[in-house]
């Protein structure tokens, strides 16, 4: 263990100076036999020498010595891989003349313990098939109910005891609008903008062979009203303010927060999730009306540009195409996006386990999760208001 | 067991700090420190809670900048070296924090392995038997191996650390407060531990502790920080000797004496 100054620093993962050997030395009557060790067996050489070490105990199982005079450096991997090789062999002497190295050999267990016999069985063809179908299933089914219970959680309120008040602190709920609303303003305005112009455009570029670029008005009024306003607002916002729930909530839980917060009679969900429910349920329409503002703005000014269609006559145009209806059918929606991805953030970030992994991988389920049942849902609305005529 | 500094080789300086400033603004944490640290003791480093053992840890394992001063490892200058001089010095080094900072996406067997297959060129196989021998030597049943850092109890995941530390046979050992959460028995054990470690490994041990029965049972010398310099080293003796009010009060105190009269009994 006290390698010279030399090896101190030479000693590297590519260059190692000093030798690592073993020979088998055997006496003239083939009476005795020695494995005589040599040089550095530390773990950064001794890859130098196992294969020879595997050739030796591969060949014999006779009795001999083994001889560690001549190791210059030792470690428990050397140390192990020798003694290793000395139960391989069986029925061997230890020799050295270094009483540190003896004493290190000796401080190692003969046979490493084995652990209980793993439970892992592969069964048929058949069932490692339908297993996954059925696990996902089950989570599919178990998500549901956490969804609900999350749901219930929050309207229930903060206290889990009865007779006290309800604890619901304005302050946070305001703070959360504040976090998930307002700073969202300016991303969902320039979003929005950029989305208005490309449709007007689009749509002016393809109605423009009928001669009916006016009614690119009522293509882009229509649709942002009805459609696009509050689906790309919900899977920015979730995208946004999904994923820090999500974050929050699954950091709290590694952390013991929750656990904190139960014993002291509070429902984590009454406190954590439900202002930001409040919070989303609020700022999500609140946004989806600025982001319909901006993208109609974005549309006029493509629409002048492009088309030569002026701010008055789009105007004209656009209250003549769209009636109470469409804005209404469009904003009805955000509340119900809202719900979705918060309580969706929340049950994914209550599914956070002990290790970082898991929570970089729930929030991406998260957010995932939260813009597929957002799309599903935006997708059932448009078969409801067909079947209503609305 | 042996004291520090009898050895054969007892008087080489393994660790040695001189004149070391760290400070943080204008706030200057420690002061023209200096600390030597010999091959094969077991040095435990005490300081009130604020006084910067954590600070001098973290700045002679360079995850904290200095102002001045130097830091030799193994008698070498890090920062005056080549790329792979200081990979060949980073192998020695093995570092136990204070809540284990297992990585907490691998099981226990390839935390272990993280310093192998990152230093060594050795066979999965091999690299896995070193694994469990790790796992054997620091007491940890076998079955820990496959299990993931959350599911160990706070001890396992100190002795998970603890073979995580040793994973490449380092020199010297960094221990942030090792029984800090260990229940009295399992702190023995682990103060036993590090002990049989140091006689079986040649481990030097710098250990930053508040465990006044760590301090008396295995530590072969004792530095305490204070005033941002070491105040006083020294064996347990040096420590009840020195008339500074802290280390009177911290060596002398009701807990302290209880076991300071336990040794005596045990000696009489």
């Amino acid at each position: 263990m006290q390698p010279s100054p030399e090896d101190q620093t030479d000693v590297t993962r590519s260059q190692v100076k000093t030798e690592t050997d073993v020979q088998l030395a055997e006496a003239d009557d083939g009476s005795t036999r020695a494995y005589r060790f040599s040089g550095d067996w530390r773990s950064v050489s001794i890859h130098l020498a196992t294969p020879k070490l595997d050739a030796f105990a591969a060949k014999g199982g006779e009795a001999g010595e083994v001889d560690l005079s001549e190791v210059t450096a030792m470690d428990t991997a050397g140390a192990w891989v020798i003694r290793r090789f000395m139960t391989q062999v069986g029925n061997v002497k230890l020799t050295s003349d270094k009483p540190r190295y003896l004493e290190l050999m000796n401080a190692l267990p003969e046979k490493l313990p084995e652990p209980a016999a793993d439970k892992k069985k592969s069964g048929s063809l058949f069932v490692r098939i339908f297993t996954p179908v059925g696990n996902s299933v089950v989570s599919a089914w178990e998500d549901t109910v956490a969804a609900m219970f999350i749901l219930g959680s929050a309207v229930r309120g903060a206290q889990l005891k009865l007779g006290r008040h309800s604890g619901v602190s304005p302050a946070a709920i305001v703070n959360q609008i504040d976090r998930m609303g307002v700073q969202a303003v300016p991303i969902i305005l320039l979003m929005s903008f950029l989305i208005g112009a490309i449709i007007a455009q689009q749509g002016a570029f393809q109605l423009r062979y009928f001669g009916a670029e006016l009614f690119v008005v009522d293509l882009v009024g229509i649709l942002q009203l009805r459609e696009i306003g509050v689906l790309l607002t919900a899977i920015m916002i979730a995208g946004r303010s999904g994923s820090a729930i999500t974050a929050e909530i699954g950091s709290m839980k590694m952390r013991e927060e929750i656990d904190a917060l139960k014993v002291m009679g509070l429902s984590p969900i009454g406190v954590l999730v439900f202002p930001r429910l409040v919070a989303l349920t609020v700022a999500l329409p609140l946004l989806t009306i600025i982001a319909n503002f901006a993208a109609l703005s974005g549309a006029a000014v493509v629409a002048w540009s492009y088309s030569g269609i002026t701010f008055s006559t789009f105007l004209a145009r656009l209250q003549e195409a769209v009636d109470f209806s469409s804005v209404l059918a469009g904003m009805i929606k955000a509340p119900f996006m809202a719900l979705i991805i918060g309580v969706v953030a929340a049950v994914e970030g209550l599914k956070v386990g002990g290790s970082a992994e898991s929570l970089g991988k729930q929030v991406t389920q998260s957010v995932v999760k939260s813009i597929f049942v957002v799309i599903l849902v935006d997708g059932l609305f448009a078969i409801f208001y067909a079947a209503i005529n609305f | 067991m042996t004291a520090g500094g009898t050895g054969e080789n007892g008087t080489e300086v393994i660790l040695s700090v001189k004149d070391l400033t760290v400070g943080f603004g204008s706030n200057i944490v420690l002061d023209k420190l200096n600390l030597d640290i010999y091959r094969g003791e077991i040095l435990g480093f005490v300081g009130a809670s604020g006084t910067g053992k954590s600070v001098l840890m973290r700045t002679v394992l360079r995850l904290l900048p200095r102002r001045s001063g130097s830091i030799q490892i193994l008698g070498v200058e890090y920062d005056a070296v080549s790329e792979e001089e200081r990979m060949a010095l980073d192998m020695r080094l093995g570092v136990l924090f204070q809540h284990g900072a297992l990585f907490s996406s691998l099981t226990v067997k390839e935390n272990i392995q993280v310093p192998m297959r990152e230093y060594l060129n050795l066979p999965q196989e091999l690299m896995d038997e070193l694994a469990r021998l790790k796992i054997d030597m620091v007491g940890l049943a076998p079955e820990a191996a496959d299990k993931f850092p959350s599911e160990l109890s706070g001890g396992m995941i100190k002795r998970a650390a603890l073979a995580r530390a040793l994973a490449l046979d380092p020199d010297l050992v960094f221990l942030d407060e090792p029984t800090s959460g260990l229940d009295p028995i399992g702190a023995a054990e682990f103060d036993n531990l590090i002990a049989k470690l140091r006689d079986t490994l040649g481990l030097t041990v710098y250990m930053v502790t508040h465990d006044l029965d760590s301090l008396f049972s295995v530590c072969d010398r004792i530095a305490v920080l204070g005033k941002k310099k070491v105040l006083v080293e020294g064996t347990i003796a040096d420590m009840l000797a020195c008339d500074d009010e802290w280390v009177t009060s911290y060596f002398q105190g009701k807990r302290a004496r209880s076991i300071v009269r336990d040794d005596e009994k045990l000696v009489s």
